[in-house]
């Protein structure tokens, strides 16, 4: 299989999506159809390519697959794609979420639909590039890139205050990545390579590994987002259209939690363990915080947002036990998060749509006039809570006991915000869909279009068939992330070994 | 078999879910209610082949569900004598109540839906009680917390059901933080959850064991413990989920609000199995929690003072479902002294019995409920056993059984009669510290739950009607299809006790439990617990008679005594009736300091500190400094003139003194 470019289809398909919209000049209705459908039908093919790429990946094998090489620029620097167990099903996720985003689109978007289906476009290619690229620079230039068509998705199609919330994002996120491109510069110097799999079998030294960590986790905890550089997060789903939100929430968060996996934790082993107490603590501080605040908001998407950010605290948290439990765990948290906040904005999305506000208090009683829009909320809350038979309870569980191994307090405080989650979603569930239906506003409103059914009941039926069944995600990554434990911990005895040597 | 029991109320759960609104109400009713008579029949069967007939423990694989590193785990059934009981029980009272409620729900239009939630929630306890380890355990205690949050809120557009919904799902999940714990402290200690893994492994635990006080450390929450001290940590933590679901003394406050939802919710989760669950994860977990008398004791106490205290409080309710609702706490806190004091199979036996009648006081409430139009207030009834004769003995007999009447000294009574006392007589001669404790508080117990049982009794069916003529002349006995449930329930509640007793607690128990339920050999409580004096057997009954002519005296005789006591005692009866003020207190304590505190973040941290300070400190630095600078730029030429002038000046100056130098 490894004859022929397979991830390089998968990354740059969507440009030639982007190739055929350019092709359409004509910006009546039908031309603006057409932008649509080739958009829609170029995402989903890629969706479909991406489960052939699952199909084909061979889950005993430790390393690389599909691996592809070329020269680039000058010597060392090489265009070099391939995944491994911890990056293959994050591309899925990303093909999988367009189609979606686009869909999401459909009639909200009327402005602009030619830049916008673009944008997105583009976006899938760096997004997927940066979960394939086995080239530090080329990572580089794949993870910063995907700034852009966010930046413009947020401040041309956002909302009010979508300058404010564009710049925040932009400001954010750059000077994280300002440090991660000077910590590259010195691991190139000092490893004298920019490929990852050669990064990954040279030692750093260890007095170098703390300040590489730092300069990563910079770009990486902005991105997650980690407390306390988490408040560009609310901003930006709050200005940012559907689709933005979904894309920002489903994937882009996830490029954070991967960078950690990828480099952080198994590059700079020392340094990991050095400071998890750090990590640890900024995580529960995440959890229990970003909970406490979510629990007040009177914007559902800011809710929502907030709730991000908590679950995000578990990611990091599960990465750091580094242990088979909490990374395997902080994986699947990061896939099934992926679905259930991309169905809460699409949710969102549904009645934003009809009352253009964002308001809990200008919602309630739902039920009464959309009940299969309440029955899919529902599934999506409990999911969100960690209801033991969704998807969002594999992977909290699975972090949980990797990192009540580690600390049992950290576990302590962190399984609180179990019981504060289930009190803002409940909370925010019954404002929206329970009570009566008083609003005169809100009584004529339609459930479930036929457009939006396919949007969210695959959803629903995915995060409850991965809370039932979750072998598949792990069949990919357990190999894989075996093997970087097993690395993790033989450098650390390694260390060890020098350290009383010395 | 075991398959077919399990997975038929999910099967009649998503039929009437999903297509509910395309096959019309009464195909729903009858495609669930069909699916759990078949499931209930299953039960029985499978109760006469392992349980009464001692087969071996089957285990059966259905999918495997998590593997990471050394966790592994799978979606299996564990069927032992145990579970065949708990099968037994939830599916029997689930089949009467799904029946019983097409009768009472008969104007609701939104059946369907009932009758998926209902059957929903059957599936996920038969998870719960056929769980082969504690996670799955934990999706079912998840999942009937789920459905009982859906049926609490059944009546969507009542604020106070969506309030009680709310509450239990987050009371519970409370005690799920320390069950959640609990499971992790199990992984650490055992290296599995898988209850064979477990079971097998408590050998180095033993209290006689070496291993147990020597150089094995964990480190716990900062503190260095051996393995007793870590073992008794974890036995503590699950206690917690089960407080929860038990709704015992702290964590109790989500009950009495729970019956905000329909009656037959109320008699099959918030009576007979929902909130036994945590009953019988701490008889499940009887191996880990018999090697632990620090846990036991804890149990033991938690136990004695909610009986105790839910009693008190049940004294003085008004509203005909919360009395009940205070009196399945408070039995449910008899079960906990039974597991404390090591009676375990007495414990189980209570359940069993007191599935029995408790279901059948709901359902009888129901009746009554449906009789006087949807009143629930027992102020506004009275009189009405000439108008509804059945439903009124259906309650003299569910009654009976609750207060435990029967003939001392003989093994002749009702249900509750024979398991009560099992557990009265157990407590007097448990061998843990808090054991005689327990049995005071016990007795006293029996005693207020004769009183108020009687109480509602009288209220309700005696004295003058005081509901509206208008509500008087609508009353009506209840339909066939409501009362037939109540028959085979009474029927339960008279006879279940002096049937099986010998099977839970008494000669045949070894053989019964086969293992099930896990004592240490010097437990020998099962053989012991007749042998107390005989004013310990004769005093339960002694308080169950003294409540009765209380009642009588206070209800019947003098009606105006109660008052004037009120009156007399206004701030004891003020605390009673304020549940002891839990509801206030806890409200202060934490929702409202979290809202505070959620504000407090939200607005001073997030707004004030990070932002403020981060980006839009320095946005604002940024503007403020450019600002500065622009306003340099005055645009006159002497300004620039006198700038350049200075400079010039400046410049020569430092040459000067630097070439001097």
């Amino acid at each position: 299989m490894t004859d022929w470019p397979i991830l390089s289809v998968a990354t740059f398909v969507p440009l030639v999506g982007v190739l055929l919209i350019l092709l359409i000049r004509d910006d009546s209705e039908t031309g603006r159809r057409n932008i649509r459908n080739v958009s829609l039908i170029v995402t989903t093919f890629n969706f479909l390519f991406s489960l052939f790429i699952w199909a084909n990946f061979d889950d005993s094998k430790v390393g690389f697959q599909f691996v592809e090489q070329a020269q680039w620029l000058g010597e060392g620097i090489s265009y070099h794609m391939g995944v491994d167990g911890i990056s293959v099903l994050f591309v899925v996720l990303t093909a999988f979420l367009m189609p979606l985003c686009i869909l999401a689109s459909w009639e909200s978007v009327q402005h602009r639909v030619k830049d916008y289906m673009i944008a997105f476009l583009i976006l899938e290619t760096l997004v997927i590039g940066a979960f394939c690229a086995l080239d530090i620079v080329l990572f580089y230039v794949f993870f910063e890139g995907g700034l852009i068509p966010m930046y413009l998705i947020i401040g041309v199609w956002g909302g009010k205050r979508r300058i404010y919330a564009a710049f925040k994002f932009f400001l954010y996120t750059l000077v994280g990545s300002v440090l991660m491109l000077l910590a590259i510069m010195a691991m190139y110097w000092n490893s004298g390579t920019t490929s990852i799999p050669d990064m990954l079998a040279h030692d750093f030294p260890a007095n170098m590994q703390i300040w590489l960590w730092l300069a990563f986790f910079a770009s990486f905890a902005v991105k997650l987002p980690l407390w306390p550089v988490h408040t560009w997060l609310p901003d930006a789903h709050v200005e940012a259209p559907t689709a933005g939100s979904v894309v920002l929430a489903g994937i882009l968060l996830k490029l954070g939690g991967y960078g950690f996996i990828r480099f952080s934790l198994p590059m700079f082993p020392i340094a990991s363990v050095e400071l998890w107490p750090l990590i640890f603590t900024l995580s529960v501080v995440a959890i229990i915080w970003a909970s406490l605040v979510a629990l007040m908001q009177d914007d559902v998407k800011k809710l929502i947002a907030y709730s991000s950010v908590a679950h995000m605290g578990y990611v990091k948290m599960g990465i750091f036990s580094a242990n088979a439990q909490g990374v395997n765990g902080a994986i699947f948290q990061m896939l099934s998060h992926g679905l259930v906040s991309a169905a809460l904005f699409l949710c969102v999305g549904v009645i934003y749509d009809r009352m253009h506000t964002r308001e809990i208090a200008a919602y309630g009683g739902l039920v009464n006039n959309m009940p299969k829009y309440a029955a899919v909320f529902l599934v999506f809350s409990m999911a969100n809570i960690g209801l033991p038979g969704t998807s969002g309870f594999v992977g909290e569980f699975l972090v949980l006991i990797g990192a009540f191994q580690v600390s049992s307090w950290i576990a302590i405080l962190a399984t609180l915000g179990v019981i504060l989650s289930a009190g803002y979603m409940l909370w925010l569930y019954r404002r929206v869909i329970f009570g009566p239906l008083e609003k005169e506003s809100l009584k004529s409103l339609l459930d479930l279009s036929q457009r939006e059914k396919v949007l969210l009941y695959p959803l629903a039926a995915l995060i409850i068939f991965f809370g039932v069944y979750p072998l598949p995600v792990f069949d990919v990554t357990a190999v894989t992330v075996d093997a970087l434990i097993n690395n993790y911990n033989a450098a650390l005895e390694a260390a060890n070994g020098l350290a009383l040597a010395d | 078999m075991y398959h077919a029991i399990v997975f038929f109320p999910l099967l009649g759960a998503i039929i009437a879910g999903l297509f509910g609104r395309s096959i019309g109400a009464r195909a729903s009713e009858y495609v669930t209610c069909g699916l759990m008579v078949i499931a209930a029949f299953l039960s029985w069967i499978s109760f006469f082949q392992v349980a009464l007939g001692h087969g071996d423990l089957i285990r059966i694989e259905v999918l495997p569900w998590i593997v990471a590193g050394t966790l592994n785990i799978d979606w299996a059934f564990r069927i032992d004598t145990l579970t065949a009981v708990m099968l037994v029980v939830v599916n029997t009272v689930s089949c009467l109540v799904h029946i019983y409620s097409i009768g009472y729900m008969h104007h609701d239009p939104s059946r369907p839906r009932f009758f998926s939630y209902l059957s929903l929630f059957t599936f996920a306890m038969l998870m719960l009680v056929t769980s082969d380890n504690l996670v799955q355990m934990f999706f079912g205690w998840e999942g009937v917390g789920l459905a009982s949050y859906l049926l609490i809120g059944f009546w969507f557009k009542k604020p106070s059901a969506n309030a009680a919904a709310i509450k239990a799902f987050i009371v519970n999940r409370v005690g799920d933080f320390g069950f959640s714990l609990g499971i992790f402290g199990i992984f650490v200690l055992f290296g599995s959850v898988s209850f064979d893994v477990i079971f097998a492994g408590t050998a180095d635990f033993m209290p006689a064991a070496e291993a147990r006080n020597a150089d094995a450390f964990f480190e716990f929450f900062g503190v260095e413990m051996d393995k007793g001290d870590a073992l008794t940590t974890v036995c503590l933590l699950l206690f917690m989920g089960a407080m929860g679901k038990s709704a015992q003394f702290l964590l109790h406050t989500w009950l009495p609000d729970a019956m905000e939802g329909p009656t037959p919710v109320s008699a099959l989760i918030h009576a007979a199995t929902m909130v036994t669950a945590g009953v019988f994860l701490v008889a499940r977990m009887s191996p880990i929690f018999e090697l632990s008398t620090d846990a036991l004791t804890v149990v033991t106490i938690i136990g004695a003072v909610t009986a105790f205290f839910a009693a008190t409080v049940g004294l003085v309710q008004n509203d005909i479902k919360r009395v009940i609702a205070y009196s399945t706490c408070s039995q449910l806190g008899y079960m906990f002294v039974a597991l404390g004091v090591g009676a375990y199979g007495a414990g189980i036996f209570h359940l069993f019995t007191h599935a029995f009648f408790k279901a059948l006081l709901f359902l009888g409430a129901g009746s009554v409920i449906h009789a006087v139009s949807d009143e629930q207030d027992m102020r506004r009834m009275g009189g009405l056993r000439k108008h509804i004769p059945i439903t009124y003995w259906m309650m003299i007999i569910g009654t009976l059984a609750l207060t435990g009447f029967g003939i001392p000294f003989t093994p002749i009574g009702t249900a509750g009669f024979i398991s009560k006392d099992a557990i009265i007589e157990s407590s007097f001669i448990g061998n843990n510290p808090a054991a005689g404790f327990a049995f005071v508080m016990l007795v006293v117990a029996a005693m207020f739950t004769s009183f108020y049982s009687w109480r509602l009794i009288f209220m309700t069916f005696h004295g003058k009607p005081r509901a509206s003529s208008d509500v008087m002349h609508h009353v009506h006995e209840s339909p066939l299809v409501m009362l037939a449930p109540l028959y085979i329930l009474a029927a339960g509640a008279l006879f279940a006790g002096m049937i099986f007793i010998g099977n839970f607690f008494g000669h045949h128990y070894e053989e019964f439990w086969n293992g099930a339920l896990y004592t240490l050999p010097d437990n020998h409580i099962v053989h012991e617990f007749h042998n107390v004096p005989a004013w310990v057997k004769l005093s339960p009954f002694v308080a169950m008679a003294l409540g009765f002519l209380v009642a009588w005296q206070f209800y019947i005789r003098s009606p105006e005594t109660p008052k004037a006591l009120a009156a007399q005692h206004n701030g004891l009866y003020k605390f009673l009736l304020n549940k002891w003020y839990f509801d206030e207190l806890y409200d202060l304590m934490f929702v409202r300091s979290s809202k505070w505190l959620g504000h407090f973040l939200w607005t001073k941290g997030d707004g004030w500190l990070i932002d403020g300070f981060g980006p839009d400190g320095i946005a604002a630095r940024v503007h403020q400094i450019t600002n500065r600078i622009v306003r340099l730029q005055t645009g006159y030429l002497y300004h620039y003139a006198f700038a350049m002038l200075i400079g010039v000046a400046a410049l020569v100056t430092w040459m000067m003194l630097g070439s001097a130098v």
